[in-house]
């Protein structure tokens, strides 16, 4: 007897994907194995680590604790979706590679995409709202001091980039 | 060593795919794999009377079921004891599958393949196994009186029991030593378990291409090489069929060097019989109940000192945890015992170490292996000292240093290499100038006065290390300059986010003279360099470095003797910038290496222009000489290898500052300081990167990490809500600064840095917690609730 597949359209990284899932297929899974997005990665499978942070219309939502079905119709942005469509590194990436913020790099992905959104709610966190942001996300090599340096980081360059302080909002 | 790379803080150049969602780690390969699942014991000692596979067979996506009794011959047989010892008298190992007993939650019974993992676990869920419950043996005091029995064969659950003893100069033993010492202390002290916790766990996938009877294997290990040779040897397939490649490898921190996995066996094995590419990634609960954890010891310390804290005998009996099986002997009790000495000078000493079965997961290392427990005996005794005398911690230790001018200084012990301990250089009496000065030791009292007047309560502790680091046997280094100028170096160990490929190329690089950009830098593949021993025990660096190094002097000789004809100069006028071989001062004459690699290899066919420089009719070679001459080889590379004669001997002072709450007992780590030395820098930033990542480990252990078995061997935390790995909001900010005391053992003059970090933190921070509290600490790790209670039973 075979599962029930259900047929799900979301939009990754600014492309409409399809997919049949089963109801259990798990939002990370779907990506990786599904979409072949493997970026993100699964570190617990119960929703501590972190490691599998994407997101969904643009606020930071664990994939390991949400079902594939459920983000029909939604946004999704991963790690691989970060970088420009020119492939031009975003303040945030620059940042942690410039302040060696990552050494293995599996739980990278899930920072990056955690600080994403953090720098966007708060684009010039003080040290404890840095902290704060990423203290949903594990790592077990930095130590987080570089990774802490590296939000930092990210908030200037934004900052250069755009001239002003980036303006807190959803997707762009 | 003359360009700046080598000593620079170059960016990694690991960075790129990682933080663009690149990486290929186990799990991102084999798309089209089928999926292994594993059922495991669910009872910490049992029989297993009987396997009921039945429900399991209607699953749709199936592909099959096997159990120990479907492993045919050397699959089936106990996985290796891979270090064995004269002293580990009753070394035992797991099947890969059970076979009749089980003797710890989470050892595996039953593997299972489908189509994916969820139908896998679908299955695996659907197999009844009926178990008869035996006595299980937890907690390492109860195991060491015998009662009952892990191992039947195995009297009093004793696996290695092993004594070292160094008599003083005057020949005088340690137990007579403390006898007759002025003063006279003893205690006991413990340390709980914890564990690597790499977020990738272990995973392994195998391709069986059954047209060219050959196996190429995956899996997230710290030692692919020996990873191959152990799976050829299990399957029976003759060495060059087997290729095994480590890709991105999500941490190790010790425990993925063990091998091979039971799953690293069955996976491979699978995949041949059903001639389809398998995969097994291992979920976060299977980590914590069936890979390996560490740290588990009970100490009993007797120290005899004079009035002025010297240490005249010490006698330490220590009680070590192993776990179920011994698959990676009594490398870490031997590391504890060796390296308790630390950067002292002791009268006389002795160690005496019973290395205890339980049913609990295994017990092999984890960063720091064995250090940490040693460290925290030593430091907790000066501590202890410094007390009873009334003296300042600091002096007590500079008291028993070892001073500059004693290296060599043999410790008289044999080290885990089965060489004698002999540090090699230090200098600890400016380390803990150093350390002092960063911490701010001698202000402290004014600042605790003055906190303690707005009722707050601090502490200051500090803790000091020396780590045998870059054990041998061997490493090898391959380098290979190409006609298109590119420079591929290889070595055979792997990598887990050290940084080797930028190190590597960094010192690649400055010793060949080539820019860092055509430097490429491949490890952990065995179909690019076969001979290695692996990852662990700070090695990578100092091992693989210096070979990388000396591969290059090579290639450089030759790259010099075949310019030098070219150039018609000497050899000795040559000098390599940028990838071009000029003439010192001779701005004209000069050829690019790439140049120099097409010379390197007399051609018979011209595939481009710059191959055609190397035909047979270009003109260039000598014809009273054959075009490869004798001892030559063509092509422009070199190999070689690094073997020290022993380890090269890092070290470290960590200090730190906490607070404490008068009422929650809550303890907060205010400022952690740290001083260290392993050698000549080879990338500062990456260095400071494994100090910090060591520190958090250690903030770890010290206050929050710790596997909790309840008395039926049941693992009550295997899970990251309960078992507490620090957040960003639990690693203070660490203050760094470098010694740099060159290694006179190798080319490079380096020393590990990996696992330095982690060493002395619990030893740091109890030092501190009993400076804020005024109580002895002799239990790590401590939680509020701990203290809490030990102040309610010292009546405060």
């Amino acid at each position: 007897m075979g599962e029930a597949l259900h047929e799900i359209a979301l939009t990754v990284n600014g492309v409409v994907r399809r997919a049949r899932v089963p109801a259990r297929r798990l939002l990370s899974d779907c990506l990786r194995h599904d979409l072949g997005l493997t970026g993100t990665h699964v570190g617990c499978e119960h929703g501590v680590c972190g490691c599998c942070t994407v997101l969904m219309d643009g606020a930071p939502a664990r994939s390991c604790l949400t079902f594939a079905v459920t983000a029909d119709g939604h946004e999704i942005t991963t790690v691989e979706g970060l970088a420009g469509p020119d492939g031009a590194l975003s303040p945030v990436q620059r940042a942690f590679s410039e302040c060696h913020a990552l050494q293995c790099g599996f739980c990278t992905p899930g920072f990056l995409c955690t600080v994403t959104a953090l720098l966007r709610e708060t684009p010039a966190p003080t040290d404890e709202q840095v902290v704060e942001g990423i203290s949903g996300n594990l790592c077990r090599c930095t130590g987080y001091q570089n990774i802490v340096k590296a939000v930092h980081r990210a908030a200037e360059l934004i900052a250069d980039e755009d001239g002003t302080p980036a303006a807190a909002g959803g997707e762009a | 060593m003359t360009t700046r790379l080598f000593g620079e803080p170059v960016q990694r150049r690991e960075d790129l795919r990682l933080i663009t969602g690149q990486g290929r780690y186990l799990d991102d390969l084999g798309h089209d794999a089928l999926a292994a699942a594993f059922v495991r014991s669910p009872h910490a000692h049992a029989r297993i009377r009987d396997i009921d596979v039945s429900a399991a067979l209607d699953v749709d996506g199936l592909v099959a079921i096997y159990t120990w009794e479907d492993l045919p011959e050397r699959v089936r047989d106990p996985l290796p004891l891979l270090i064995p010892h004269p002293a580990l008298t009753h070394g035992r190992t797991a099947y890969p599958l059970a076979r009749e007993l089980v003797r710890h939650v989470g050892e595996p019974v039953v593997m299972v393949v489908a189509r994916d993992r969820y139908l896998a676990e679908d299955a695996a869920a659907l197999i009844e196994v009926d178990y008869e419950i035996l006595k299980p043996v937890v907690g390492i005091e109860e195991a060491a009186q015998g009662a009952h029995l892990v191992h039947q064969d195995v009297p009093g659950n004793l696996g290695a029991h092993l004594v070292q003893e160094v008599p003083s100069a005057a020949g005088r033993g340690a137990r007579e030593a403390v006898e007759a010492a002025p003063h006279v202390l003893s205690f006991r002290l413990d340390f709980e378990r914890s564990a690597s916790t790499p977020l990738e766990g272990r995973g392994v996938y195998a391709r069986w291409d059954a047209d060219d009877r050959s196996l190429r294997v995956y899996s997230s290990t710290q030692t692919s090489t020996s990873v191959r040779m152990a799976i050829a040897a299990k399957l029976g397939l003759p060495l060059p069929s087997v290729e095994v490649i480590a890709p991105d490898v999500g941490g190790g921190f010790g425990v993925k060097i063990v091998h091979p996995w039971p799953e690293e066996v069955l996976v491979p094995w699978a995949a041949m019989l059903l001639r389809r590419e398998v995969k097994w990634a291992e979920d976060r609960r299977e980590h914590f109940v069936s890979s390996a954890h560490e740290r588990g010891q009970v100490q009993h310390v007797r120290v005899g000192f004079d009035d002025e804290g010297h240490v005249l005998g010490l006698e330490v009996t220590i009680l070590h945890d192993h776990g179920a099986y011994t698959p990676y002997g009594i490398i870490v009790p031997i590391i504890t015992s060796t390296q308790l000495l630390g950067p002292y000078r002791i009268g006389a000493y002795r160690v005496e170490f019973s290395s205890i079965y339980t049913n609990t997961v295994q017990v092999t290392p984890y960063r720091g292996a064995g250090r940490p427990q040693g460290v925290f005996c030593m430091e907790r005794t000066m501590d202890r000292i410094a007390a009873h005398l009334g003296m300042d911690r600091a002096a007590v230790r500079a008291a028993n240093f070892i001073q500059p001018g004693d290296f060599p200084y043999d410790q008289g012990l044999v080290f885990q290499d089965g060489r004698p301990l002999i540090y090699d250089s230090g200098d600890y009496p400016e380390s803990l100038r150093m350390l002092k000065e960063l911490i701010g030791w001698d202000g402290f009292p004014a600042m605790k006065a003055e906190a303690a007047a707005r009722g707050r309560r601090l502490g200051i502790g500090l803790g000091c290390y020396v780590e045998g680091t870059g054990v041998g046997p061997y490493e090898g280094g391959h380098v290979q300059v190409t006609s298109d100028g590119r420079v591929h170096v290889s070595t055979g160990l792997t990598s887990q986010g050290q940084g080797h490929e930028t190190v590597f190329a960094q010192i690649a690089a400055t010793e060949l003279g080539v820019p860092m950009s055509s430097v490429s830098v491949v490890t952990g593949d065995t179909r690019r360099f076969g001979y290695a021993v692996g990852t662990f025990a700070s090695r990578a660096a100092v091992m693989s470095g210096n070979a990388i190094a000396l591969a290059c002097r090579k290639v450089r000789d030759k790259a010099l003797r075949i310019a030098a004809e070219a150039l018609e100069a000497d050899p000795r006028d040559l000098e390599i910038e940028d990838g071009v071989v000029r003439v010192v001062g001779a701005p004209g004459a000069s050829l690019p290496l790439a140049t120099v690699a097409v010379l390197s290899n007399p051609l018979r066919y011209a595939f481009d222009e710059e191959a055609a420089r190397a035909t047979q009719f270009a003109g260039q070679a000598p014809m009273d000489r054959p075009p490869v001459e004798e001892g030559e080889e063509p092509g422009l590379e070199g190999r070689d290898y690094y073997s020290p004669v022993r380890s090269t001997f890092a070290s470290g002072m960590h200090a730190a500052i906490v607070e404490t709450d008068p009422d929650t007992a809550e303890i907060r780590i205010l400022r952690y300081a740290v001083v260290h030395d392993c050698g000549k820098l080879i990338n500062p930033m990456i260095v400071e990167g494994q100090i910090h990542g060591g520190v958090a480990q250690g903030v770890g252990g010290a206050l929050y990490e710790r596997m909790v078995y309840d008395g039926h061997g049941q693992l009550l935390n295997a899970s990251f809500m309960d078992f507490l790995m620090p957040y960003a909001t639990e690693v203070p900010a660490i203050e760094t600064a470098h010694l740099e005391t060159p290694s006179p053992l190798n080319p490079l003059g380096i020393k590990g840095a990996g696992e330095a970090g982690v060493i002395p933190v619990s030893a740091v921070i109890a030092s501190a917690i009993e400076d804020a509290e005024g109580l002895s600490v002799d239990r790590m790790p401590i939680s509020p609730s701990e203290l809490y209670e030990l102040r309610r039973s010292a009546g405060r």
